[in-house]
């Protein structure tokens, strides 16, 4: 494996109850570099998300996944953590009785008041008002949101994953989870982020367009936005030109996957 | 402990200093503050078996105490329009391993009053220990109290409680309990707390418990919003592992126009255990309004692999999770 690579994806292919969410799957992190996933809805980005930190359901029938020289297909949540792989939630999970503080600070090697402070402040928070609040129902979803990067930036991780950190974040904000993304690249995390934004996008080194469980293109954001403008068709043309469902000329994703990749 | 309390203690009676010591140090295994149950501003009574070691009243409150047979009566009377500043402080508790303890209270809060309780029980030792209380509390027009009791029943679980409230609030009057018992184990632990609401008058009850072993939890509320605007809220909180049972009763009636009421409970189950929650809605005006929700199961998933993805093993991160939300 090229030194450079920190994450290989390679061949997985990923089955759920109904559905094979991922098909083949094959994509390559470089160390350092901001990479943006992009596609459709129900394009897999999120499957394939769960399935490279390992979360429950998403164990690959074939293929494999090598992190930092490991493979680690067989991993669970927990070891690839360890080793420096973490996601941030598209929708994060709320906690009763848990503080913003501890919530950052427990993936911390050693956790300081500091740098839990300076997570916060990383994302626009201020310590003062939010290290006493609880992760709880009580936070807005852009706060949960905020404090959810937070802490996988406070974990200073090799890899991290972000599923669309922009959802939910208000305008205003936008630049400040930017600057983020490039912090932490600069200090030498890796990331991973999905988005259907382009200025999100136009942050990145490198983007990967999903469709129908596959990676279709990896190129420069600009390049991939233009395989995307130029290949992918709006749902509605879909939609409205073919009927859709069992025994109508396969699934959306199919008919998305046979349009796209047609040329 | 400090050097003025034990002077203090010195000239008393050896064996109620002992007593009283033993008691701190249980009071503090349970959560308490020592220093500030000593205090003097502070209102407070100190039981242990049927043995009152100290009890105090402060400006507008009052606290008499009658040591019977098996356990002690107590009678709490806050004046009308009293803004206590410190919480009063209770202490109960038994230290020997079997014995019963039995504690009638009477909470009078009047008109306008505001205070605050910290009530800690204490069974460090029990094998074979029944703790029994049957509490009168009536909240006076426009007074708010608020009142919360931890306790702690040692390692064993040999103990049974059994607290049993009736409550009346007044037209504006505000009450607010909150029972937590998760250190330690439980035991058996028999709650049973009924509340009548009047107008724009508000209760909140909270009760949150962890069992393992052969622990058993039940708690069983019922609030009753009789007044017009009235509004009501029971929310539970409980965990159970190994062999140990839950079941949660609730009921709510709304018995008036603008009567609200909401019943809140989540039981985590792991392991052999069992949670039962029987909510009970009743309406009898057409402008009340009564709502329940209830989580029973495992601790969720994503929740579990979130703190995973931090990278804390899974039985880290169901603890965080259950203590979180009985903390």
């Amino acid at each position: 494996m090229n030194d450079d690579v920190l994450l290989r994806v390679e061949g997985v292919h990923v089955r759920r109850p109904g559905a094979d969410v991922l098909r083949g799957v094959d994509l390559s992190i470089r160390r350092s570099e901001i990479h943006a996933l992009l596609g459709l809805n129900g394009s897999g980005k999120t499957s394939l998300a769960l399935t490279l930190i390992g979360a429950s359901g998403y164990i690959p029938e074939r293929g494999r996944i090598i992190f930092d020289g490991r493979d680690i297909t067989e991993l669970g949540v927990t070891e690839r953590a360890r080793l420096g792989l973490t996601l941030g939630w598209q929708e994060p999970a709320r906690f009763e009785g848990l503080s913003v503080a501890d919530y950052i600070a427990l993936g911390m090697g050693e956790p300081t008041r500091e740098c839990v402070e300076d997570a916060l402040r990383a994302v626009a928070l201020s310590p003062a008002a939010y290290m006493g609040r609880t992760v709880d129902t009580a936070l807005s979803g852009g706060e949960r949101k905020r404090i959810e990067l937070a802490a996988v930036y406070a974990m200073q991780a090799k890899l991290v994953i972000l599923d669309e950190p922009d959802s939910g974040i208000d305008v205003l904000c936008l630049a400040d989870i930017m600057n983020l993304l490039r912090r932490m690249a600069e200090e030498g995390t890796a990331i991973l982020t999905i988005t259907h934004r382009d200025d999100m996008a136009a942050v990145a080194d490198r983007a990967s367009l999903m469709c129908a469980g596959s990676i279709v293109n990896t190129g420069s954001p600009a390049e991939v936005r233009e395989y995307f403008a130029r290949r992918c068709r709006p749902h509605e043309d879909l939609l409205g030109s073919q009927p859709w469902g069992e025994g109508a000329g396969g699934s959306y994703q199919e008919i998305v996957r046979e349009e796209m990749c047609s040329e | 402990m400090s050097d003025r309390v034990t002077s203090v203690l010195a000239e008393r009676d050896p064996a109620w200093a002992r007593e009283f010591e033993m008691m701190m140090e249980a009071y503090e295994e349970a959560g308490g503050r020592s220093d500030v149950l000593q205090a003097g501003r502070v209102a407070k009574a100190v039981v242990s078996g049927n043995q009152v070691l100290a009890a105090q009243s402060v400006e507008g409150v009052e606290i008499e105490t009658e040591e019977l047979e098996d356990g002690v009566r107590a009678l709490i009377k806050v004046a009308p329009g009293a803004k206590v500043e410190h919480p009063v402080h209770l202490c109960f508790g038994l230290m020997p391993k079997e014995g019963l303890q039995r504690i009638i209270s009477e909470f009078d809060i009047g008109a306008g009053a505001e205070v605050g309780f910290l009530a800690h029980c204490t069974f460090p030792n029990a094998q074979d220990v029944e703790h029994v209380m049957d509490a009168q509390i009536h909240v006076g027009p426009d007074a708010t109290m608020r009142y919360s009791e931890e306790h702690y029943h040692g390692e064993v679980g040999g103990i049974s409680v059994v607290p049993t409230t009736h409550a009346t609030v007044d037209e504006g009057g505000r009450l607010e309990t909150a029972f937590s018992l998760s250190h330690g184990r439980v035991g058996w632990l028999a709650i049973h707390f009924e509340v009548d609401v009047a107008r724009q008058g508000v209760v909140e009850l909270v009760a949150k418990a962890y069992g393992y072993a052969e622990d058993h939890i039940e708690v069983d509320e019922v609030i009753r919003l009789n007044g017009e605007g009235a509004r009501g809220l029971t929310k539970t909180r409980v965990a159970v592992r190994d062999q140990a049972s839950s079941r949660i009763y609730t009921t709510a009636e709304g018995n008036a126009a603008g009567a609200v009421g909401h019943m809140d409970c989540t039981e985590v189950v792991r392991g052999g255990a069992e949670a039962r929650n029987v909510p009970v809605v009743i309406v009898r005006h057409d402008e009340a309004r009564v709502t329940h929700e209830a989580a029973i199961g495992s601790v969720d998933r994503k929740e579990v692999e979130t703190l995973m993805a931090r990278g804390l093993d899974e039985e880290e991160a169901v603890d965080i999770i259950i203590r979180g939300m009985l903390g």
